[in-house]
């Protein structure tokens, strides 16, 4: 007993040290990404409030910037609002829309580490909850991951375990859209059958498959594509429309369906 | 003794402030970012009991991590240079470290430099490794932990003679 106690006294410092490295650790490879980002993230009452009032200094730099990008997407917006086919009088119940759009800001963004999160000034009372997809004027951004009463985590597309549903435009193969880390304008689109006919410049749009966000929002071109080491599917490298550096004013999808979708999934995969 | 307590604990917010305000957003040449919270561990008084000083440390990693939404990576690179901090005032200093009258500011330049520079090649070591976390990108790692730790031994140099520390 005596030789334990010695032991510990002696090594007290190199056990602390494991100790708190093990906890360190263990917050940074659990598996469940849930509970891993709920306790760190941004989302929280001190740092986001600290975040918003950072931003609420730096956020006039970019104004003129901003007003450009809104005015574009206005511009594209009346294009399409002024050429849509006027026999189609059947009107949208508000109860039923697939989709509702809450409009945000970016109040913190990352894009240089390997796992990148982005901050919302739109929370829980803003009806925000986790799995709402994010987009730009331009693109997508990612998914939120985590809310709190003011504020939302978003993990990015550019995000090692990040993975959207996505397909080449006007056709259906869809495929996963992943991030290697390497470069924070090129995503990787990966599982696209080698049967298919690609071409440098194609337009990469979100698929329809994930609940997350609507079919056909855009994504990126494609820069190169090669085949992977089995040789049967693709690995395309995405150039994203989306500037990640520079993003402000945001768009937080919600699918109105969402719930009964996953619902009946789940019934379907229990049985 | 209070006087100490007081400087620490405005250090610690004033670089976790910085650390998360300015050096996170900097992204020089796209993804530097120079870590300069490091310099705590550099300007933390020798003599001081070394359980806190780990504890502390730990402290400083995680509040840097509620900031970064990177689960405990800052945490677990800073616990890892205040455990080794010795050893390597010992690789730097010498003997010298055993004497009472040992002060930071009374060693060489190039002590100091080395000091800084090693804290931070482990730091940031340890932190890309843990990031990234595939063998496949040990270029990546390496070329990281180069590029990001010679900014923030400039940044943390040029820190250091601004705010040169008085201290017995």
């Amino acid at each position: 007993m005596q030789q334990i106690i010695n032991f510990v006294i002696r090594y007290k410092h190199f056990l602390l040290y494991i100790f708190l490295l093990m906890i360190s650790l263990g917050f940074t490879i659990q598996s469940h990404s849930y509970h891993q980002s709920s306790f760190f993230n941004s989302s929280n009452w001190l740092t986001g409030n600290i975040y918003n009032a950072s931003n609420s200094v730096t956020t006039y730099f970019g104004l003129t910037e901003e007003n450009k990008k809104l005015v574009e997407e206005n511009k594209r917006l009346r294009n399409i609002l002024f050429n849509i086919k006027q026999e189609d009088t059947i009107r949208l119940d508000s109860v039923a829309l697939a989709y509702t759009i809450t409009s945000g800001q970016i109040i913190n963004n990352n894009f240089a580490k390997a796992r990148n999160y982005l901050t919302l000034n739109k929370g829980e009372k803003d009806s925000i909850k986790p799995d709402m997809g994010v987009i730009t004027t331009k693109g997508i951004l990612g998914i939120v991951e985590n809310t709190s009463r003011n504020f939302a985590t978003v993990q990015s597309v550019l995000n090692e375990k990040s993975n959207i549903n996505a397909k080449i435009k006007n056709t259906d193969h869809f495929g996963s859209l992943v991030w290697n880390a390497k470069r924070y304008d090129v995503v990787q689109l990966v599982d696209i059958p080698r049967l298919v006919k690609l071409s440098v410049g194609d337009t990469i749009v979100t698929g329809g498959m994930s609940s997350i966000f609507p079919e056909n929002v855009l994504v990126g071109s494609i820069q190169k594509f090669d085949l992977d080491t089995s040789n049967s599917f693709y690995t395309i490298d995405v150039k994203l429309f989306n500037d990640m550096t520079n993003v402000k004013n945001v768009y937080i999808v919600q699918n109105t369906d969402r719930e009964e979708i996953l619902e009946l999934e789940a019934i379907t995969e229990d049985e | 003794m209070n006087n100490s307590y007081f400087v620490n604990t405005i250090r610690f917010i004033l670089l976790v402030l910085v650390q998360v305000l300015v050096f996170n957003q900097l992204n020089f040449f796209g993804f530097i970012n120079p870590m300069v919270y490091i310099l705590f561990l550099y300007w933390y008084p020798i003599k001081e009991n070394r359980a806190a000083f780990i504890g502390l440390s730990f402290v400083l990693g995680l509040s840097i991590d509620f900031f970064s939404d990177s689960m405990a990576l800052h945490a677990a690179s800073t616990v890892t240079i205040a455990y080794i901090r010795p050893a390597i005032m010992r690789f730097v200093f010498g003997v010298n470290i055993e004497f009472q009258s040992f002060r930071l500011g009374s060693s060489t330049k190039a002590q100091q430099i080395t000091f800084l520079a090693l804290l931070i090649v482990v730091h940031h070591l340890v932190f890309f490794t843990l990031e990234i976390f595939s063998f496949a990108n040990t270029l990546l790692i390496l070329k990281k932990t180069m590029a990001i730790g010679t900014a923030t031994l400039i940044l943390c140099l040029l820190f250091t003679s601004l705010f040169s520390v008085k201290r017995p």
